[in-house]
């Protein structure tokens, strides 16, 4: 079993790390700044941290200005606060000037268990994704969270980070350069690929390892950057195989599995898609049982296995 | 304070040339935002031709003032002036809003030169030029940002989120300047949305509270320096102004908002517009 480790404080060691070697990085918060963990950076660079108050399009625009103005701006909220509440102002504000503005949504998915439909994320991805000129990321673990921050402040452009609030199993080591814009095969096999992000890829090995007890085979994926998807790396994963599963803490609609579909565009490989199921959350008094409820489990990959091999 | 004479004739010979450019952008066929870029149209020509810091040969110059239209829609304003100052060719105000052409509906900074930021969705402005005004005060820059609102944005909720900001920031760097011309898109303001007493809504976020004329040069040049030279709080102008200031046919109408103009309203606009520039330069 891997060590689990927090990609929110990851993130806030990374953000403030950064924040001391580059003096652009400004970070502003909507008050959730102990959860985000964005108050790691207010500890070392204060002069530098705006807290805007419970006002996530305010903050938003105002990163807009400061990013205008030559700053490289981060902004913390809830996934669901930071990607829906403030979508307008993303759009015109910073999305439509190709801003130098990175969105960071934390406790996304199911992750924030407890606080029930309000505030768990299943469409953040969809919002993200369809916005020009937007970068979408989903780190895997604590490591490469702190990869992708990094990277994050060299990356010309806008980009969305959605973070899970639990602590997940630390999968990679960190000694492989990091790169936004590809994917990377956590385990191989000759049977399915599984592309996945997030938590559902130690989900996938979990799956691949109930599988092989039953002869099949199969090739995880992880997809850390759902946009720009690597097109070509994803036609490469899928030659020799029978069928495609995507699996994602979102939605099944506009997320992952989406856009792993319509990069396949024409392929023939039969392909099943997991995720929530058009519907919004609910509360619960764990993140497992809360996964369990809507099957985003590794069973619920093996059986997507199976139905792809049977189709 | 006491301008010369000749400064006060400059601007308004200025102010008329804007308003027959804003026209020119206009012409039979196309429809555009009258009313609400000529009711602007003196405080830009202030802004731009006497109170900023401009650099009409270098628009990124990092010592520059930046005038954020938060009324996006007002831009041909902004358009004008950008013209009058040589920074977007005379021959782009037929082109306006054409696939040929590099002034778009709404401001676009990637397409227009001398445009700050992208705006025309309502409510953003304000909060970008509070981002402005933080990221320039972290570099020790002496430069300002001045931010026109229209009266009927101010029902954008975010319009009253930046004032908070600007005002528990202590950003002294900044200026709004809310064109109070009464009228938006479908009606009066006050009978579309009536959100009471403006000075007292500013002075309660904090806010340093300047009221002007917006078509008189002298107030418009006293409210910008007494905004300016006070410090600790953000400022704001209220301007007083007419909607489709100077056009006969448009004055105070809110079908002139956004309107196509008959052959005969584009010829009498022209020929006021005319008239004024003589009568500045008589």
């Amino acid at each position: 079993m891997s060590r689990m480790e927090s990609l929110r404080k990851a993130y806030g060691e990374q953000l403030a790390d950064s924040g001391a070697n580059d003096q652009r990085i400004v970070t502003l918060e909507a008050d959730l700044g102990k959860s985000t963990m964005s108050c790691l950076f207010q500890d070392k660079q204060p002069e530098r941290y705006f807290q805007v108050g419970i006002a996530e399009q305010n903050m938003a625009s105002i990163a807009a200005g400061l990013a205008l103005t030559g700053k490289v701006a981060f902004i913390n909220s809830f996934a669901v606060f930071a990607t829906g509440r403030a979508y307008d102002q993303i759009r015109s504000s910073i999305a439509i000037p190709c801003l130098n503005v990175k969105i960071c949504g934390s406790s996304a998915g199911l992750s924030d268990f407890g606080d029930g439909k309000t505030h768990q994320s299943i469409d953040d991805i969809a919002l993200m994704r369809v916005l020009p000129n937007m970068t979408v990321l989903s780190p895997v673990d604590a490591v490469e969270t702190k990869k992708m921050v990094e990277a994050m402040v060299d990356h010309d452009g806008p980009a969305y980070i959605r973070i899970n609030r639990n602590d997940l199993p630390v999968l990679t080591d960190g000694n492989e350069p990091y790169y936004i814009g590809k994917m990377s095969r956590m385990r191989d096999g000759k049977d399915v690929v599984v592309f996945a992000s997030g938590v559902m890829v130690s989900l996938a090995l979990e799956a691949a390892e109930l599988l092989e007890s039953q002869g099949i085979s199969i090739r995880v994926v992880n997809v850390s950057t759902i946009k720009p998807l690597d097109t070509k790396a994803l036609a490469s994963y899928c030659e020799g195989m029978k069928g495609v599963v995507t699996a994602e803490e979102h939605s099944i609609h506009c997320g992952l599995g989406s856009a792993i579909a319509e990069a396949l565009g024409t392929s023939r490989l039969p392909i099943t898609f997991l995720g929530i199921n058009d519907t919004f959350g609910t509360s619960a008094k764990n993140y497992e049982e809360l996964m369990e409820r809507y099957g985003l489990t590794s069973e619920g990959i093996v059986k997507k296995v199976h139905e792809v091999l049977e189709a | 304070m006491a301008y010369e004479e000749s400064v006060l004739k400059r601007l308004r010979r200025i102010s008329a040339q804007l308003r027959l450019d804003i026209l020119e952008m206009i012409p039979p066929g196309k429809v555009g935002h009258l009313g609400g870029s000529s009711s602007i149209a003196d405080v830009v020509a202030a802004l731009y031709f006497h109170h900023m810091r401009v650099n009409p040969k270098d628009v990124a110059d990092p010592k520059r003032d930046r005038l954020v239209f938060s009324k996006g829609h007002a831009v041909l304003a902004q358009y004008a002036a950008l013209v009058e100052l040589g920074i977007v060719d005379r021959s782009e105000l037929p082109k306006v809003k054409t696939l040929d052409g590099v002034l778009q509906g709404h401001p676009d900074m990637d397409k227009t030169p001398g445009i700050e930021a992208v705006t025309g969705s309502l409510g953003q402005g304000l909060s970008i030029s509070v981002g402005m005004a933080l990221a320039l005060r972290l570099d020790g820059s002496d430069s300002r940002v001045y931010t026109v609102c229209g009266d009927g944005e101010l029902s954008e909720g975010q319009i009253w989120e930046a004032a908070m900001a600007a005002d528990v920031f202590k950003l002294d760097n900044i200026t709004a300047i809310v064109d109070w011309n009464g009228i938006q898109a479908t009606g009066c303001t006050a009978e579309i949305f009536l959100i009471g007493k403006l000075a007292d809504k500013w002075h309660a976020f904090g806010w340093n509270v300047i009221e002007i004329d917006g078509h008189d040069m002298v107030s418009i040049l006293n409210g910008l320096e007494s905004a300016k030279a006070h410090k600790g709080q953000p400022s704001v102008l209220l301007a007083k102004t007419v909607k489709g200031k100077g056009f006969s046919f448009a004055e105070g109408k809110a079908a002139f908002h956004n309107a196509g103009l008959t052959e005969e309203q584009f010829a009498l606009g022209r020929e006021e517009m005319r008239k004024m520039l003589q009568e500045v330069d008589a």
